[in-house]
């Protein structure tokens, strides 16, 4: 556990504000560059900080198309297609911040299996891994209120089924999507307030993400063999060590990120956002983007009502039971620490884990590509398969192996990498 | 591990290509004839010829019954043109705008900084002269359809005869690209409709073809810019992973060899 550090600044000046207001400090104490870190973090490790780039790609770009923006019904679209047009590099602005999006994404879904698979989420840092699904529910929203700004026909389509989906819960759910809507139907107060949440969301994420941050130094950062640092041998100073393995994934990542900004801009994005939003005509098939196709198939994938057998009594209807299930296969995410009780945290080391972890990965590839399709045929069968196995991953899965799997020998320390057994 | 981890990456990967593939095909439409476009790929340019014929095309035939309302005469300088052409070409339409001392509608003749007018005052206008549809405006119509330059190709040049045990409803024709069958834009295009000034012989294909060129134009006009930004900022990069990666090697070096950093 990280003790508080009083900073003593050199430089004079420095010293005197700190004496007033120690402000270096607390930042220090909370992110602190020269953080004694385990020595052995593999390239795994590089998407949090890439995460954090691109939360800055997206304010900054953000913050410059929201000044040629108009959040109106009737210019939105019109707005946009001027940024594209006579905005000096709005193009490159809107395309960055559009792909920037689903690079954010790419990043924190990596970020996040690598917890999945070495265990971030155990203790001590159960905090550290709640806040980052907190980021995640946040982003979440964000995006999904982005992406009907440019009021599109996908922009509208798609905000009218999610926000419909809340009329779903009982009692309370009509008056809540009054409240999303601003009124009747998805229309001008509904892109207003869309509007003002995006903007506001991301300083949101920002604080979490130092929270975040703040967390990982005080449980200190968890490593690929998933065993707790012994001595300053098992440690390196962050900087300059992690500093330039960043900088070198950042270099590499951002390439990936310049190629779909500069050569396939709309490679991610649907073709019907290039048509002004309708309300008299639905599209012929309503998707949303990538980020969000496994969820969305597994809220599809309930079109069953619970009941009471032998009776018409339907207790939870078909509609509530797959935004249960949607809400559910995030929420599911906040209990891991304690479903997954094995004592070792590193899938390294657990030969049985290993093997569920990347059938889940494939079940979320699998969610995907259904939550794309049609659900016709075949595909609400598979998303029904998908999503079963999703939940029984979690509940089922994860507790059995933590009482039956047999793990292997923990190596003696970071540093000394050998198993103990060879005493 | 790492082997495993490959294999699983690829399984994926695969996946999802196949994904994407079978996307780009939904619906019942007929799937676009694939053809060659000069603004494809990383150094891709807009063919200025056929976009110059694309415009004469536009003008003459497209624009009797679209619009383009994102796109401004002055535009058309990026295509080549002339300034005076330009003036001359804006001034051969009227815009409406504002309205004079009584109060109605005040009508002038185009300038440069217009967009392309619509030839009707409005939707409903639209409708009624073309068997209730609205002919769609074609600003972006080049990026609003999967596969769009394709799709415009095939839909331009792909009307037939029904088959036998397909009925068109009056006022329809039918082409096996468009979705459903039934379109309610009669074909636009017949050999010679115009003739094209640099004498380039206008074939429904090449008329097709060069409509399209200007369309995409008119749909993605900094696509030169882009493709052209995008070769610094890669070629940066690269010099930038390569820098990085030798620092990297080289700072790390006593972390490899095993040496502790706290010890005093
Ligand atoms: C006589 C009027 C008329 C002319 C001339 C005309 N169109 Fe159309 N166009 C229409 C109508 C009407 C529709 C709507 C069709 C429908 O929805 O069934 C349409 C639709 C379209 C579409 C949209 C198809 C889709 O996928 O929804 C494209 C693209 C198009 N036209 C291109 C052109 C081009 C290029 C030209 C010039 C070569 C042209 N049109 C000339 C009337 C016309």
């Amino acid at each position: 556990m990280a003790e508080w550090i009083d900073a003593k600044p050199k430089n004079k000046a420095a010293a005197w504000l700190e004496e007033r207001l120690p402000v270096i400090g607390l930042v220090n104490n909370v992110v602190g560059v020269d953080t004694p870190t385990p020595r052995n973090l593999n390239y795994w490790w590089n998407f949090g900080s890439l995460a954090g780039l691109m939360l800055v790609v997206q304010i900054i770009s953000g913050i410059v198309l929201a000044m040629h923006y108009t959040p109106n019904t009737l210019m939105a679209f019109d707005s946009v297609e001027r940024i594209m047009r006579d905005v000096n590099y709005g193009w490159l602005i809107r395309y960055m911040h559009a792909n920037g999006a689903s690079f954010f994404f790419i990043a924190v879904y990596i970020h996040i299996l690598r917890g999945l698979y070495y265990g971030s989420y155990k203790a001590p840092r159960e905090v550290l891994w709640m806040l980052g699904l907190v980021i995640f529910l946040l982003m979440m929203a964000t995006a999904f209120m982005g992406y009907v700004l440019p009021w599109g026909q996908m922009s509208f389509w798609g905000a009218t089924v999610i926000t419909n989906l809340f009329s779903a819960i009982p009692v309370v759910g009509d008056s809540i999507v009054t409240l999303l809507w601003g009124g009747f139907s998805v229309d001008n107060p509904t892109l207003n307030r869309f509007f003002s949440l995006h903007y506001l969301l991301p300083f949101v994420i920002a604080g979490v993400v130092i929270l975040h941050i703040w967390a990982k130094k005080v449980s200190d950062s968890g490593n690929p063999l998933g065993i707790d640092v012994k001595s300053s041998a098992d440690q390196i100073p962050f900087h300059p060590f992690y500093t330039v393995k960043d900088a070198f994934g950042a270099a590499v990542f951002f390439a990936i990120f310049a190629t779909f900004l500069f050569y396939m801009p709309n490679a991610l994005g649907h073709p019907d956002n290039y048509i002004p939003a309708d309300p008299l005509v639905t599209p012929g098939s309503i998707v949303p983007e990538w980020y969000f196709l496994p969820f969305y198939a597994i809220l599809r994938s309930i079109t069953f009502d619970i009941g009471i057998p032998f009776t018409d009594v339907v207790i939870i209807p078909a509609k509530l039971l797959g935004v249960i299930a949607m809400f559910a296969a995030i929420l599911v995410l906040f209990f891991l620490p304690w479903l997954d009780r094995s004592k070792v945290r590193s899938g390294k080391f657990r030969p049985m884990f290993r093997w569920f972890f990347w059938f889940l990965v494939i079940d979320m590839v699998v969610l995907t590509i259904v939550g794309g399709k049609k659900p016709e045929g075949i595909w609400p069968v598979i998303g029904l398969i998908g999503t079963a196995y999703y939940f029984a991953h979690f509940l089922v899965v994860l507790p059995l192996l933590a009482k039956f799997e047999k793990t292997l020998p923990l190596p003696e320390s970071i540093a000394n990498p050998v198993v103990k057994a060879a005493e | 591990m790492t082997m495993k981890l490959a294999k699983t990456i690829a399984i994926a990967l695969t996946a999802v290509a196949g994904f994407a593939g079978t996307a780009m095909g939904a619906g019942a439409a007929k799937h676009p004839m694939q053809m060659e476009w000069s603004f494809e790929g990383p150094t891709g340019t807009y063919d200025l010829a056929s976009a110059q014929r694309g415009w004469q095309i536009y003008k003459n035939v497209c624009s009797a019954c679209h619009s383009l309302k994102y796109f401004r005469f002055r535009n058309l300088a990026e295509l080549g043109y002339e300034e005076d052409m330009i003036k001359a070409w804006a001034a051969e339409y009227t815009v409406v705008d504002g309205v004079d001392d009584a109060g109605d509608p005040k009508e002038r003749n185009g300038l440069p900084q217009d967009a392309f007018p619509s030839p009707f005052p409005n939707p409903e206008a639209a409708a009624a002269s073309n068997g209730g549809a609205v002919p769609p405006d074609l600003s972006l119509i080049a990026k609003a359809r999967h596969d769009g330059p394709n799709y415009l190709y095939s839909l331009l040049t792909g009307y037939e005869d029904a088959p036998a045990d397909h009925e068109a409803p009056a006022g329809k024709s039918y082409n096996p690209y468009f979705p459903g069958g039934n379109i309610s834009m009669a074909p636009p295009l017949m050999e010679g409709i115009v003739e094209y000034e640099d004498g380039t012989a206008a074939t429904e294909e090449q008329m097709a073809k060069d409509v399209v060129n200007f369309l995409m134009y008119v749909a993605e006009p900094k696509l030169e810019a882009r493709h052209h930004m995008g070769l610094n900022v890669l070629l940066y990069l690269l010099v930038l992973v390569v820098v990085l990666y030798f620092s990297m090697k080289k700072i790390w070096k006593p972390v490899k060899e095993g040496k502790n950093f706290y010890k005093k």
